[in-house]
């Protein structure tokens, strides 16, 4: 029996889900709390027995240090360190795709105020400036003009974390009142939702609405290259539809949620999960 | 059925049979709980830290 290493630290709803669909497929979930673990970094013999690992902690940093150790020790993990590392950062992420010619809303840095100013020349009112790593929507704000951006970004420059001293500053656009949320599982796009929204942050979380979304091709084509260049496997993929440019990726999330897809499609995602894991360990 | 003591008010709560690591309680004395595994293979309750600035997607 395949023995699936469960890393998590909050048990939500997705959690349930994939630890239910393990049960109906026969497969052996071992449940990693991280929280209540402690990882040897060397001698396998400390090594917690599985033969691959799913990382679904909520947390960035847990994710990410707790996939370094897990690997550290010969685990095979979805999704690696690399991925995660690089789907946290949101510079990171925009300048692989960038290097790698996906559509992507315009960006600009600034690692100073006066520098962030200078940035909305080549960039047109509003603005959208970003923490690096976040999500949900979190500390997101709009800049309607260069009195709103100097007040947040002020109070970026004041916030005690160096990381909000780099503006990470993205062009708005004209969504259609709602953005697309693909997912890609092994290689393959087999869900994705709209999110729709009166308010231009679409997230679930923040009071989006989701429902089925199409695929046409040039979606799917665009989310697999965007998985190949993370190096993912499974991702939640943000997309954006600009009236003039088309498809733009916004964000790639490495432990993606999808209670809200699962409901809206019908889709059994938790269990695509399962069985595309499975699949790793019987190749 | 499995049970642990409220680090809080320190009444005991039941829990379900098939609590887990990870699982968020609210207890009725106000204050939200995150059930953590202990050295002994059981469970205790800890005070929920509250969504951190990492949480996310």
């Amino acid at each position: 029996m395949v023995t699936i290493g469960l890393i998590y630290d909050v048990l939500r709803w997705e959690e349930r889900a994939l630890i239910e669909s393990a049960k109906r497929e026969d497969v052996n979930i071992k449940l990693i709390h991280i929280p209540s673990t402690h990882i040897y970094i060397y001698g396998e013999e400390h090594n917690i027995s599985m033969d691959i690992g799913l990382q679904r902690c909520v947390s960035h940093q847990f994710a990410l240090e707790s996939t370094i150790a897990f690997e550290a020790l010969g685990n095979r993990i979805v999704n690696n360190s690399y991925s995660i590392a690089v789907s946290n950062d949101k510079l990171w992420t925009t300048a692989l795709l960038v290097k790698y010619n996906i559509p992507t809303p315009r960006i600009v840095i600034a690692f100073s105020q006066e520098q962030a100013y200078r940035a909305i020349e080549k960039l047109n009112y509003p603005v959208v400036i970003k923490p690096l790593n976040g999500s949900w929507g979190r500390l997101v704000s709009l800049a309607r003009d260069e009195e709103e951006l100097r007040t947040i970004i002020e109070h970026r420059t004041y916030m005690p974390s160096p990381i909000f001293k780099i503006h990470y500053i993205q062009e708005f656009v004209k969504k259609p009142g709602r953005d697309i949320r693909a997912f890609v599982v092994g290689g393959e796009v087999p869900v994705a939702i709209y999110r729709i929204s009166n308010h231009w942050i679409t997230n679930t979380a923040r009071g989006g609405k989701a429902v089925p979304a199409k695929i046409d091709p040039e979606l799917e084509e665009l989310v697999l290259r965007v998985a190949k260049i993370i190096k993912g496997e499974i991702l939640g993929i943000d997309v954006f539809e600009d009236p003039e440019r088309g498809y733009l990726i916004n964000e790639v999330n490495s432990v993606t949620e999808f209670r809200n897809t699962v409901a809206a499609t019908g889709y059994d995602l938790p269990r695509k999960i399962i069985s595309y894991l499975v699949n790793l360990v019987k190749r | 059925m499995p049970s642990a003591k409220c680090p809080i008010c320190g009444l005991n709560i039941e829990l379900p049979d098939d609590v887990l690591p990870g699982e968020i309680i609210e207890h009725e004395c106000g204050v939200v709980l995150e059930v953590v595994g202990d050295d002994n293979n059981g469970i205790t309750l800890k005070p929920l830290e509250g969504i951190s600035e990492d949480w996310g997607e």
